[in-house]
């Protein structure tokens, strides 16, 4: 991915906006941010964040690449809508910042301790593999994703929520074999295999 | 009331053993009370949920929502899509709207799609609907209430709307702020809802309850602490993972912040499958961690 992060540096040189638009998920609405302010005081994660929405905004303009797409802002994004909701220039925030988390993944420049990273992959995971997510997996996954040692403690600690969920038929230890599945596994893995290639090729030679 | 049909996309977790498997278990009976027939896509698949922008980029995300559209479209026609879960009601209709308005994204959905033999068409996809939807526009609170047999009276509730039911479509009619549909549903089956939930629709913290659990508790013991300050005896909710996120962490919660929570949370389905006359274990009662007795009381 650093090569394709060191072409694009070339290509838009200097003009992160420039690449934000024709890379970026919704990115070409970044332009139309005014800066009031809106969508950082609404979001219930103002004060985990590095770099709210509209301080993002506003360092794409000042061209500061690097800083913005290794944020692990976009990651602290729970997807309430609240900034969409409320944007005066009805910028559609929350997609633009999935596409600003994404982009920086391609690139090679998303923070790598990053734990809504890593969970994220586990959960694509699950379903380029099922077509459908896995919640036990997926659970242990999460367990674990911080190594063995780590994993065993977080098991212990979340044993009596597993055991609350198996009593009220909430859970299926038997998932962690099999479990739910669509039938067509292979079409879908096909499917979005070809999404990928579409995608990466698209932006490798024009951008969008 | 006629029998209503629609094409039913059920989402991960309402499939059985799931999280959610008490929400389709009283969805089934509330259905079944309303006249209500659901037909489940065949082979329909996950929709990414509000974390898949995470792993998987924008267009093999938007494909997975767009096989459910051309699935259903080649299985039931033009019938609605009916999702009862927000997270994949809005990702089916965010796939719908960019697949309309969007060429370039239109243009890579039907070549992942062309894989498997489907397509969608700009503006001749079927319409996906939230469950809610159905019920407040298509069944309407006045029938809802008119059927009810065995009102749920001297409970007292918290709405609980959170985020994704209400933003950013939202149900026709309602404001972001202050939306009326799920007290109006209590009330209807009733029992009473709180007048002023102050934390009816701020956010649970989604799927980063998971990556950030600490923040994500920060999160869910100010809602818990908004319906006890109101002198509710539970919270009610429309959504699969706010109620996973508001009921299943109390004890953790409790620990962190040294409270004594144990708030039960149900859904409107069980509100509903209840006063209808529907038992305890049909309204699955029996999937709530933190048991809502009070229910079980009044149960039929
Ligand atoms: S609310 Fe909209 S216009 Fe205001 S700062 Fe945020 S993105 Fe920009
Ligand atoms: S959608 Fe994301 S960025 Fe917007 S207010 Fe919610 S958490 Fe903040």
């Amino acid at each position: 991915m650093s090569e394709m992060n060191q072409a694009m540096i070339e290509k838009y040189r200097s003009n992160f906006l420039q690449e934000v638009e024709a890379n970026v998920e919704e990115g070409h609405w970044v332009k139309m941010c005014m800066q009031c302010g809106v969508c950082s005081g609404s979001c219930p994660m103002e004060n985990n964040w590095d770099h709210p929405p509209q301080e993002l905004f506003m360092m794409i303009r000042a061209n500061k690449r690097d800083e913005v797409l290794s944020s692990s802002s976009m990651w602290m994004c729970t997807s309430c809508y609240n900034c969409i909701a409320r944007c005066p220039r009805g910028l559609p925030i929350t997609h633009i910042m999935h596409g600003l988390a994404s982009y920086g993944k391609r690139m090679g420049l998303a923070p790598k301790e990053q734990p809504t990273v890593k969970f994220g992959d586990i959960f694509w995971k699950s379903i380029v593999e099922n077509g459908r997510v896995n919640e036990l997996k997926i659970g242990v996954g999460l367990y674990f994703m911080n190594g063995f040692v780590q994993g065993i403690k977080n098991a212990l600690a979340g044993k009596e929520l597993g055991l609350a969920m198996m009593k009220t038929k909430r859970m299926n230890p038997m998932e962690y074999f099999g479990g739910h599945k669509c039938k067509d596994r292979s079409g879908i893995a096909k499917m979005l295999a070809k999404a990928a290639e579409f995608e990466a090729e698209h932006v490798a030679k024009f951008g969008k | 009331m006629a029998k209503k049909e629609y094409s039913f996309y059920p989402g991960c977790s309402s499939q059985s053993k799931a999280s959610a498997d008490n929400f389709m278990r009283s969805a089934n009976a509330m259905c079944d009370a309303l006249d209500i027939q659901l037909n489940e896509i065949d082979d329909w698949n996950c929709c990414g949920a509000s974390i898949g922008y995470a792993g998987g980029s924008e267009i093999p995300r938007l494909s997975l929502s767009a096989r459910n559209i051309a699935l259903s479209k080649q299985q039931q026609g033009d019938k609605d899509i009916v999702a009862p879960c927000a997270a994949c009601w809005i990702a089916t209709r965010e796939a719908e709207d960019r697949v309309n308005e969007n060429a370039h994204v239109r243009e890579g959905i039907n070549a992942a799609l062309g894989e498997i033999g489907l397509k969608v068409e700009p503006n001749q996809m079927p319409k996906t609907r939230h469950m809610v939807e159905v019920l407040m526009e298509d069944i309407g609170i006045d029938a809802i209430a008119k059927g009810v047999t065995n009102p749920l009276e001297g409970v007292k509730i918290a709405g609980y709307v959170g985020c994704q039911t209400n933003r950013p479509f939202g149900i026709a009619g309602e404001s972001f702020e202050n939306p009326q549909y799920l007290d109006q549903m209590i009330e209807a089956c009733g029992a009473e809802a709180l007048n002023r939930y102050e934390k009816k629709v701020s956010c649970c913290s989604g799927a980063l309850m998971f990556s950030e659990p600490q923040k994500g508790q920060a999160l869910v013991k100010d809602i818990i602490e908004a319906a006890y300050d109101g002198g509710a005896d539970m919270i009610v909710t429309p959504c699969q993972l706010c109620q996973m996120n508001v009921e299943s962490y109390q004890r953790d919660i409790n620990k962190t912040f040294k409270t004594k929570f144990e708030m039960p949370v149900v859904y409107y389905s069980q509100l509903i499958a209840l006063a209808y006359g529907k038992s305890a274990s049909e309204a699955a009662l029996d999937g709530q961690i933190i048991r809502a007795k009070k229910l079980e009381e009044k149960a039929k």
